[in-house]
């Protein structure tokens, strides 16, 4: 089975997000980055695949120059190679003119599968590896909470609907599909795994390899603002034991919960 | 302009957040004097032709009855194909989640999902957030877009009735293989936790950091005579069962009063627990998006917090 992990370098959850001066993007100097959350789990299931079936586990990401950790850090874990697409002069497309690019390069490979988180934490588009089905012409299952291989042809995956319910589809490969966080438990990477790391092979994609006639962007950022509130939030300061008395104080007297 | 709004039908019924879509559709039609086309595959639906759009097309075919996102794209393509509209609505369902990028690739035409916001003003505005609604951004387009809109972003109750033209349409899927085979849905067994009817909860975020935590939040809960709710990751890293989970992929609740601790407040989080009549949150972060719908926020260490809150209510109900 040859596998392909779409990854993605995004802030870390507890960095701030702030806007830049002229309100074109977010502040970047203060900004932890990390892999995507839902993408260490799709890494995991393509690995657990690939100790089950054999194969191979490419870890795939286009980005900043710091993005490269993602990869190290899936050849750590035990993927076979690393593909890194730099994003220099690439950064600025929307997801289906992504996609366009990710299919150019990715055609050749012939994966059987491709598995990518389901959402990025920061564009949140949901839709690179779907767009990439379609492109490829694999099959695709979006929000995946587990695998089963069938057999050489075919997976079956279950696939999360709203309000707790549930749906095992079944799939010919090759196939794209995209893993919601929370279906396996990502592993840490080995001391061992990190010796070996450094043996293997990443590839830095040639960008002007790239054909670029048929990728235009239609989709044009206007303005990049902070949300309005919706409500109006009080907010209580003071130390600890003040702001626990009047928090109580609140339910026992306004809210009344007691 | 010409808009089209994809229905989804969920059995019987017709899926609330595709209407809240229609109730957009109208209210852009309004402002540009555009047009509305309802498709909603399946049975004709009556119900569909109680509103006050233009037409609705009804897409016979058994292939259409349930759910597959390779005949859905096919018949969705053939029929935008033939009339051309500017602007496809849907719904930001799961189901919309799955087969509509597929439908996008297939047509060259992009789609910006989770909108919060359309408008006409010299052209379309979509608005979307990023960043887990840290940061909202205004899209405009070249050219036809497909768009997804969240939950809640129009509101089903200002959808104006009338009367639509109803038309039957046909489409030809003899050509699609289907590679995809979704089966039958089904819920896990259900646990004893149903936080639909509680008074009081008590929902644990990211923000409590590691498992031996839990205990801070349980004893408030307790004292409390709270249930326990939490956001997806704590349920992801199986702190707690999937029953205590709150949002779109959990349980939707609105108690008198729901105590969010360490919570970020993710949209996804948040469709299932704004209704609350009254909402407390505790985070460090000033910046998280669960102030945007707090009633009283708390900026600080629900470490420092949270075990006096326990303290003084014990001490209040001896």
């Amino acid at each position: 089975m040859k596998i392909c992990v779409l990854m993605k370098q995004v802030p870390d959850n507890d960095s701030a997000i702030v806007l830049s001066n002229d309100g074109s993007g977010i502040k970047l100097d203060d900004i932890t980055w990390c892999t995507n959350e839902s993408d260490t789990y799709a890494l995991e299931e393509a690995l657990l695949i690939k100790e089950a079936q054999g194969g191979e586990v490419v870890a795939c990401t286009l980005g900043r120059e710091s993005s490269q950790q993602v990869i190290k850090d899936a050849l750590a874990k035990g993927a076979d190679r690393g593909l890194y697409i730099p994003d220099d002069g690439l950064d600025n497309y929307d997801i289906l003119a992504t996609a366009k690019i990710f299919s150019q390069i990715l055609k050749d490979e012939n994966f059987h599968l491709i598995l990518s988180g389901l959402q990025s934490n920061d564009s949140g588009n949901s839709q690179l590896g779907l767009l990439l089905a379609e492109m490829l012409q694999m099959s695709h299952a979006a929000l995946v909470m587990g695998t089963e291989i069938v057999n050489e042809n075919q997976i079956r995956v279950k696939q999360e609907l709203e309000g707790g319910w549930f749906q095992w589809t079944e799939l010919d490969l090759p196939a794209s599909i995209t893993i919601q966080s929370g279906l396996n438990k990502p592993r840490y990477a080995s001391l061992r795994g990190i010796m070996m790391m450094k043996k293997k092979p990443i590839e830095i994609f040639d960008k002007s390899r790239i054909d670029r006639t048929a990728i235009e962007n239609k989709i044009f950022l206007e303005k990049m603002y902070i949300p309005n509130k919706i409500k109006e939030t009080t907010f209580i300061e003071g130390t600890p034991d003040e702001i626990a008395d009047k928090l109580v104080d609140i339910m026992i007297n306004e809210i009344k919960v007691f | 302009m010409e808009i089209l709004v994809f229905i989804q039908r969920d059995n019987h019924t017709l899926n609330r957040n595709s209407l809240e879509a229609l109730t957009g559709a109208q209210q852009i039609a309004k402002s540009i004097n555009g047009q509305v086309t309802a498709v909603c595959f399946g049975d004709p639906h009556e119900v569909i032709a109680g509103y006050d759009i233009h037409q609705v097309l009804c897409v016979h075919d058994q292939k259409l009855e349930s759910y597959n996102p390779l005949l859905f794209c096919e018949a969705a393509a053939q029929i935008i194909s033939r009339i051309h509209p500017e602007l496809i609505l849907f719904g930001h369902t799961y189901q919309t989640r799955d087969w509509v990028p597929r439908l996008s690739a297939r047509l060259n035409i992009p789609f910006v999902s989770d909108c919060i916001a359309i408008q006409h003003s010299d052209g379309l505005v979509l608005t979307r957030q990023i960043h887990q609604g840290k940061i909202n951004t205004d899209l405009s387009i070249a050219g036809p877009v497909l768009a997804s809109v969240q939950s809640g972003a129009f509101r089903l109750d200002s959808l104006v009735a009338g009367k639509a033209d109803l038309q039957n349409v046909s489409v030809d899927l003899s050509q699609v293989i289907c590679t995809v085979r979704p089966g039958e849905k089904f819920q896990e067994s259900k646990g004893s936790v149903d936080l639909s009817r509680a008074k009081v909860i008590v929902s644990i975020g990211r923000g409590i950091g590691k498992e031996e935590n839990m205990s801070i939040a349980k004893a408030l809960a307790d004292v409390m005579d709270a249930e326990l709710g939490s956001s997806r990751p704590v349920v992801d890293y199986g702190w707690l069962p999937h029953e205590h989970q709150v949002g779109s992929s959990g349980q939707t609740v609105a108690p008198k009063l729901y105590l969010a601790l360490g919570i970020s407040g993710a949209i996804q989080h948040q469709v299932g627990m704004k209704s609350s009549a009254n909402i407390i949150a505790i985070n460090k972060d000033s910046n998280a998006p669960i102030f945007e719908i707090a009633d009283i926020g708390v900026i600080a260490d629900l470490f420092d917090i949270v075990p006096k809150i326990t303290e003084k209510i014990r001490a209040f109900k001896r």
